[in-house]
């Protein structure tokens, strides 16, 4: 595993990846591809990128040694990735910031994006005010009444959302949205994709820019205890943050990955979105990868009671790591995450986002087969704030 | 020779054009299919294609995205889709091609898929989100059994693209007329008439154009700069609305006494 250098010239990471999307695409593909290996070799646009994450986001984040959740769980100690204290509030704007640099190199002014708890929507919002990008963003209509806080932002920052009601009004069909717009407008327009998903490079690429947590993870950990730690873990939904944490390990045998999926009300009922769990190799936005699905190869609508969560793919690169054996996959339901969200908050003072709780739930499990002497990081990928009106009225709600 | 080679010989030997209606397999019921094709085929079709619903239809417009709906709300699958051809191919004689997403043929197993297409008397196959560079995962199976893989071009591929594109198929070249997905427009720009020109000098096979093509002024604007039009949310529409009156007459623009050539 040291010489991990996944995708191929194809973007396949074993059989998943690819470049599935509609020929009035492949241009524009083809041509992201070119300019991204250009930018990749020029120190130039690293130092563009680092300059804008150190002023701009706040970089690099805490890591964090959560006294008071390591001892409730009772067993190894828990370090938290501090993502939530990135400027937007979680980790997007690593991808988003990388992006409309790339798309300004190759004299594009205007970008395009699917949103689906707001997160990515927000950063790619902010990202165009900072450099001056006209913004347009696809947003399910569920997620828009689930995260009304975060469009009002999204347009207090410049950008028009585009309200998707086609399909489960969710991430995926503002994802098929957003293409469809790229399609029209490919010429002056970059699609700025918040996941490790779509057509290569969008995987790698966007795996590159959220490559920093992982980076900064270790040589924090190495500074504080002068190891590696034996497990980290994160939350998937398309598997944005879980690749960023978890690529700059992957040669580090010793070091034990775990993605957490959203098990929404169970993963025996049909209303979850653990696409690895319980999908089948499929293609759906431009990858072959794990996707939920019928027999006849329809894709299946994801629930979760986190937004960022409810997508019926997951990344190509994670759909190897699973089939490989390097990363393992659980599941943590929406009663769980919950749970976390309130433990989370009174325990540590931190208030996490939903998607982010998924995989404070799974730690807290993992700590407790661990022993005191060993070290989990788990990436807390993003602040509650959104969260707090959806996860009152649903408290409320089950009270009553 | 196949049938699709076939009717385009005859339609070049007969100094006509091609008119390509596009049907959603499952529309109004999967029964209603085999019916549909008569009537297409009886009011001039030279080759029609049937759609196979998709729940995530990425280059598609609004109404084959609710014709495939209404497909997939009655039950419509590839499978029923591929036993209603068997049936019809014994009364259907003109070329049928098949336009389905990937993920329902990955789903079904790609040699399976090409074998049971083949027995059922399906010519070719469209795959919009199957690009030339992704085609090896089903170029060979559907070669084998001899369907043939339709191509698609559009306003974005370089002129060298185009060039491999068509050197690659036998059947015919499907050529995208709009930047964007299926579904009506008024007019075409000079961009998409130049754009015609420039494929049809370049491909050794049929260029057929088609997305967006709606009325007869369109379709007079484009005939004489490729070898026929394929036309699908307009006919969608027509059979949604079950106007068979409309469709004879707006079918009949091909005709040979009205043939512009």
């Amino acid at each position: 595993m040291k010489s991990y250098t996944l995708p191929n010239e194809k973007g396949q990471f074993g059989i998943y990846g690819g470049r599935f999307v509609p020929e009035t695409l492949m241009k524009a593909v083809l041509e992201l591809d070119e300019a991204y290996k250009l930018a990749k070799e020029d120190p130039s646009f690293q130092a563009e990128i680092d300059g804008y994450l150190t002023e701009y986001v706040g970089r690099e984040t805490p890591l964090y040694h959560a006294k008071n959740l390591t001892k409730y769980a009772g067993g190894a100690q828990i370090y938290l990735k501090r993502e939530d204290l990135n400027h937007t509030g979680a980790h997007k704007i690593n991808n988003a910031i990388g992006q409309a640099l790339l798309a300004i190199r190759m004299g594009k002014r205007k970008i395009v994006a699917e949103t689906g708890a707001g997160q990515h929507g927000v950063a790619t919002a902010t990202v165009c005010a900072l450099l001056k990008l006209e913004c347009i963003i696809f947003m399910g209509e569920e997620d828009i009444k689930r995260q009304a806080l975060n469009v009002f932002r999204m347009e207090l920052l410049g950008a028009k959302v585009v309200s998707v009601t086609s399909g489960s009004a969710t991430l995926k069909d503002a994802v098929n949205e957003a293409l469809r717009y790229w399609v029209e407008h490919v010429e002056d327009t970059h699609y700025l994709l918040g996941s490790v998903m779509g057509p290569h490079p969008f995987p790698v690429m966007v795996r590159d820019f959220q490559s920093v947590i992982g980076k900064e993870t270790k040589k924090q950990f190495l500074a504080q205890e002068g190891k590696l730690p034996e497990a980290v873990v994160a939350c998937i939904g398309g598997g944005s943050n879980a690749i960023g944490m978890f690529h700059p390990f992957i040669g580090d045998k010793e070091v034990s990955l775990y993605g957490v999926e959203a098990a929404g009300q169970g993963t025996d009922t049909d209303f979850h979105a653990a696409s690895l769990t319980k999908g089948k190799p499929g293609i759906l936005h431009g990858a072959l990868m794990y996707l939920l699905q019928d027999g006849d190869g329809q894709i299946i609508e994801a629930h979760s009671v986190s937004a960022g969560l409810d997508y019926p793919g997951v990344g190509p690169e994670h759909s190897y790591l699973k089939d490989s054996g390097r990363a393992q996959y659980h599941s943590i339901t929406d009663k769980e995450a919950l749970e976390s969200f309130q433990l989370l908050s009174k325990l540590e003072g931190i208030i996490p986002a939903l998607e982010s709780a998924h995989a404070v739930s799974f730690v807290v499990k993992l700590a407790a087969q661990m022993k005191e002497t060993e070290h989990i990081v788990v990436c807390l990928s993003g602040r509650g704030d959104k969260d707090v009106t959806a996860v009152k009225e649903r408290l409320e709600r089950e009270r009553a | 020779m196949n049938r699709i080679e076939q009717s385009f010989k005859v339609l070049k030997d007969q100094d006509r054009k091609a008119f390509i209606p596009y049907i959603m397999g499952g529309d109004g019921g999967l029964n209603n299919l085999t019916e549909r094709l008569l009537t297409l085929e009886k009011f001039g079709a030279s080759l029609i294609e049937v759609g196979v619903p998709f729940s995530d239809p990425v280059a598609d417009g609004p109404t084959i995205q609710q014709a495939g709906l209404r497909a997939l709300q009655n039950g419509t699958t590839l499978r029923g889709i591929i036993a209603e051809l068997t049936k019809a191919r014994e009364v259907v004689s003109i070329p049928i091609v098949l336009m389905t997403y990937l993920n329902p043929i990955y789903a079904y197993g790609i040699s399976t898929f090409a074998q049971d297409i083949a027995n059922a008397g399906v010519d070719g196959c469209i795959i919009p989100d199957l690009p030339i560079e992704e085609e090896e995962l089903l170029a060979a199976e559907l070669e084998d059994v001899g369907v043939e893989l339709i191509r698609l071009v559009t306003l974005t591929s370089p002129k060298d693209r185009i060039k491999e594109i068509s050197n690659r198929g036998k059947g015919f070249l499907y050529t995208v007329t709009v930047k964007g997905i299926t579904g009506t427009r008024n007019e075409f720009d000079q961009e998409v008439v130049d754009f015609l020109k420039r494929v049809k000098d370049i491909s050794p096979i049929p260029v057929l154009a088609g997305f967006g093509i709606s009325n007869e002024k369109q379709i007079n604007e484009l005939i004489p700069h490729c070898d026929g039009v394929i036309v699908g949310s307009k006919i969608v529409d027509l059979f949604h609305k079950n106007d068979l009156s409309g469709l004879e007459s707006f079918m009949s623009v091909l005709k040979p006494e009205k043939n512009i050539i």
